[in-house]
């Protein structure tokens, strides 16, 4: 049984029901089937109305369930004879990003991601997946061997943001951001990026700059995280569910925003109800869109970044006049 | 409402306007925020709006830098008329877009356009930290890019100033996707072999640090400019630890090697020009 979140909670209290009913008719020999099975049918149609009419802030919750799959959760579902790679060749090791190589479906790909922990010990180890310049570092590395060898890199985004302390200003938190936004936008080989959790800011951002960006149904993406845009906005962190509310921060507002190009579809309730189910569906994303990218030439890989990220944004102009009175 | 401010509009534009100058510190006599030595304010603004006393460096406005690094009647700006819309229609933006345009009479937090300092030809963007904290939106992101492709299609250096609390949360992922798009551009720029060069200004934080800022062939800074990723506050509240008083400073960055060089305000026309003419042949 998974863990149940709070707008779950008449779901799982219509299943205690259910259980206690059972249970009752099995002690008392009592025939309760027709009163079980309308509770059930209720039940069925609860999930599907509860589930179908996820609101942001119950999507951010999906997107944060310690149950969720994570990178390396995916990975061996996704690829076979996956090996990973380790380092920053000019630091250290952050656990924060995961990285290595591996083959999908017979073809060689390099594949890197966000990853927090799914315990106390293991968040610990990982920096709640929060990575510092080194993670950053790391996966540029990564990107650039698998450049050098005409591999595809497949980047699954999972962070609640960059690690914001002291080590990361001073080893250049923003430079290794910044360093792979652009180093990002000139690689010769396709770039598939997919938002599987949080994607926040620009520590989600820089592992991004993909040729096709898709999103997991229930993931989100975001300037910043809701708190951090209630605190700024009003001051306020409670008021993260207005924020998500407010922000456009899950996978139907950024496709109807043209910031991301397909949403993935997740099992009902979320990924961490089958996380094979919601692999295949992964992979079979990936499946098509690795196949339109395939085509290209790299002049062609590097030309279609450019225009896709160009065309991002809204703006007016005022006829040559400042917009005053 | 709209008042055509620039009706005709000009090729050339003197900088600073005499509009402009209503921007530094009013009155005869100014008072350094810093150490507090009463300076004439005509005295504060031939120094560069630097304290006679103690080197503070006032905030300077677009046109303000402009003035102080390009050669009179060398300024054509781009993008003048480009304003912002609300594309996650979020209250109460449009009238804090409002707001600030009448504070600063600029439509947005940068300003963009081609010049020549010392005679060398730049394609020049500047930061203002008077609209929206200088914050980057999509008029901001696309004026810069816009000025990058100008950058290539003119064969000319690319010199930015940047003055950013970071993205404009206003437009949330929008202002995320500047980050991307500025650098899909200086990437090309790059490519082409031309010069990059940022100056980072107090303050340049967040997503403005986290992209332009901070991948020039040179990255430098004025004094005492706060620079960094995170928020202090944010960092205290992760770590709890004491953090040193020179922290995010661009003494504090110079040290930790993310710098080339602090150039002091009065020296920055000529440290530029070096540059500049270092660079000024270019190898076929």
């Amino acid at each position: 049984m998974v863990g149940e979140l709070e707008f779950e909670r008449p779901i799982t209290e219509l299943k205690k029901k259910i259980a206690e009913l059972e249970s009752f008719m099995q002690e008392k020999g009592i025939d309760l089937t027709d009163e079980i099975r309308s509770l059930e049918e209720r039940l069925s149609a609860l999930q599907n109305d509860t589930y179908e009419n996820m609101t942001p802030w119950d999507r951010v919750l999906v997107a944060r369930h310690p149950e969720r799959p994570t990178t390396l959760d995916y990975i061996p579902y996704l690829f076979t004879d996956f090996i990973e790679l380790h380092g920053d060749r000019l630091f250290g090791e952050d656990q924060a990003i995961v990285g290595g190589i591996g083959m999908f479906h017979g073809q060689p790909v390099t594949v890197i991601g966000q990853q927090r922990g799914r315990d106390t010990k293991e968040n610990i180890r990982r920096n709640f997946g929060m990575p510092h310049p080194e993670g950053y570092r790391k996966a540029l590395r990564l990107m650039k061997q698998a450049e050098k060898f005409s591999r595809p890199i497949i980047c699954l985004l999972d962070t609640k943001g960059a690690f914001p302390g002291k080590s990361a200003e001073e080893r250049g938190q923003s430079e290794a951001i910044a360093r792979n936004l652009v180093e990002m936008a000139g690689l010769t080989v396709p770039v598939i990026c997919i938002i599987i959790g949080e994607g926040a800011s620009g520590g989600a951002l820089a592992l991004g700059v993909g040729n096709h960006v898709h999103m997991l149904e229930n993931s989100w993406y975001s300037v910043i995280s809701p708190e951090g845009a209630a605190s700024i906005l009003w001051k306020d962190s409670t008021k993260a569910k207005l924020a998500a509310e407010s922000m456009k921060i899950t996978a139907p507002d950024l496709k109807e925003l043209g910031v991301i190009d397909e949403v993935i579809e997740e099992v009902k309730g979320g990924a961490h109800h089958d996380a094979a189910e919601q692999s295949r569906r992964i992979d079979a994303c990936l499946q098509e869109s690795l196949a339109q990218l395939e085509k290209m030439s790299e002049q062609e890989l590097v030309e279609q970044r450019y225009e896709k990220y160009k065309k991002m944004g809204q703006f007016t102009f005022v006829n040559g006049s400042i917009a005053m009175n | 409402m709209l008042k055509d401010f620039f009706a005709k509009k000009k090729k050339y534009a003197t900088i600073p306007t005499e509009r402009m100058k209503q921007d530094v510190p009013e009155g005869l006599m100014t008072k350094c925020p810093e150490c507090k030595h009463i300076m004439y304010t005509k005295e504060l603004k031939k120094n560069l709006l630097v304290c006679q006393s103690c080197s503070y460096h006032y905030p300077m406005s677009s046109y303000e830098r402009i003035g102080s690094l390009i050669d009179e009647g060398s300024f054509t700006e781009y993008d003048q008329d480009m304003i912002s819309e609300n594309p996650l229609e979020f209250p109460g933006y449009l009238e804090k877009l409002d707001s600030d345009r009448k504070k600063t009479r600029i439509n947005e937090a940068v300003v963009t356009g081609d010049g020549t300092i010392n005679s060398h030809p730049v394609v020049i963007a500047v930061m203002d930290s008077r609209f929206r904290m200088g914050s980057m939106g999509s008029v901001v992101g696309e004026k810069i890019t816009r000025a990058i492709e100008k950058a290539i299609e003119k064969e000319t250096p690319f010199l930015i100033f940047t003055a950013s609390g970071g993205a404009r949360m206003q437009e949330g992922i929008l202002s995320l996707m500047q980050m991307a798009k500025t650098s899909v551009a200086l990437k090309k720029l790059s490519d082409r072999g031309l010069l990059f060069i940022s100056v980072m200004t107090h303050p340049t934080t967040g997503g403005v640090s986290a992209s332009f800022a901070s991948v020039g062939d040179f990255n430098f800074a004025e004094p005492r400019a706060l620079i960094g990723f995170a928020g202090r506050r944010v960092i205290e509240q992760t770590i709890r630890e004491d953090l040193p008083e020179d922290f995010q400073t661009s003494e504090f960055l110079l040290k930790h090697g993310q710098l080339d060089k602090v150039i002091p305000r009065d020296e920055m026309k000529e440290t530029l020009t070096t540059v500049l003419k270092i660079h000024s042949g270019r190898r076929e």
